[in-house]
């Protein structure tokens, strides 16, 4: 809620370590971690969002409803990437039955 | 509620008459911009998925086309978006503490970040169009161009850049919009009409802002930061 009002500097030391994240991503990306320079990049991301979430956008001060219209959102979203990956990447565990090709059927 | 008539009352804090206090009107004004926040979460998803599925498939293109993005202007667009930020959270407070002028300005300078952004931007999509890799449009990658995008196939390159223009574009529109209603705030802001007591536009316009700029956070190291700089 607005009845708080935030300390300048709060905002401040925000900003600067937002600045320092994006440093830090973007050096990230010039060293080769295998596959966890995708977990890297998208576990700062994450903390930005969280910082901006929480500090820019004030929803430590802000009441349970909207908390849990926040989580629901992002608990819908995972939803939406978890089934969408899971079928394409299991797509080819089972390959369809020869008799489901595309050729055309033949007619006794 | 005061012993004062009710329109005078609304005049003075901004109260709409459906709403019993100040608390609850403003408990809605939240409750609505982050609905609407929560449908663009959906929105934006629904292309990040999209990317994710994508991504996966032609991994070798999309880091080939990565490659032809300058990651300076990237990191630079950055820092400018959340400098945005500051100065929107910065507005929001100065509408807190009744302070009109700070308030004004820091509508002002958010608005500056913001052009600054989409200058930047601008020139990034120019130098597209130079290189010949605007999907459907103009896709004749050649030379050095050529080199980078050739490895993960040119037809999967020319994906990647579908989903460059799509999801940047989305948000540039978001900023461009965005920066209408800062435009808003300061002409109502210069009148005064905004107070300690009433200043919800404000806030509401920040949740906004906030957001584009929490989209821009992924954005800048799924497109810009795939693998293989090293």
């Amino acid at each position: 809620m607005s009845h708080t009002i935030v300390p300048q500097k709060t905002y401040l030391y925000i900003f600067f370590s937002l600045i320092g994240l994006t440093l830090l991503t973007t050096g990230v990306a010039f060293i080769d971690l295998g596959p966890f320079n995708t977990v890297a990049a998208l576990v700062i991301a994450f903390t930005k969002m969280m910082l901006v979430i929480m500090f820019f956008m004030n929803v430590r001060n802000s009441s349970g409803l909207i908390r849990i219209i926040i989580v629901a959102a992002f608990f819908w979203f995972a939803l939406l990437i978890a089934f969408t990956m899971s079928d394409y990447r299991t797509r080819t565990w089972t390959p369809a039955p020869e008799s489901w090709s595309s050729a055309p059927p033949t007619h006794p | 509620m005061s012993d004062a008539p009710a329109h005078l009352e609304a005049e003075h804090t901004g109260l709409a008459h459906q709403f019993e206090d100040l608390e609850q009107q403003q408990e809605s004004d939240f409750l609505g911009i982050w609905l609407f926040l929560v449908t663009e979460i959906m929105f934006f998803g629904g292309l990040f998925a999209a990317y994710a599925i994508y991504r996966w498939l032609y991994f070798a293109a999309f880091e080939g086309g990565s490659h032809i993005l300058d990651i300076r202007l990237g990191a630079a667009n950055t820092v400018v978006l959340l400098g945005s930020s500051l100065t929107m959270a910065l507005s929001v407070r100065s509408a807190q503490t009744g302070n009109r002028r700070a308030l004004v300005y820091f509508l002002i300078a958010t608005m500056i970040l913001g052009g600054v952004f989409l200058g930047v931007k601008a020139y990034e999509y120019n130098q597209k169009f130079v290189e010949h890799i605007v999907p459907g449009l103009d896709w004749a990658p050649e030379g050095e161009v050529l080199a980078h995008l050739a490895p993960g196939g040119l037809q999967h390159a020319q994906l990647y850049f579908f989903f460059y223009f799509a999801m940047t574009g989305l948000h540039a529109i978001h900023m461009v919009i965005g920066m209408g209603l800062l435009l808003w705030l300061v002409i109502r802001g210069r009148k005064g009409a905004f107070t300690p007591h009433y200043f919800a536009p404000v806030e509401v316009v920040g949740l906004y802002w906030h957001f584009v700029d929490i989209v821009w956070i992924f954005l800048f190291p799924l497109l810009y930061l795939i693998g293989g700089r090293y």
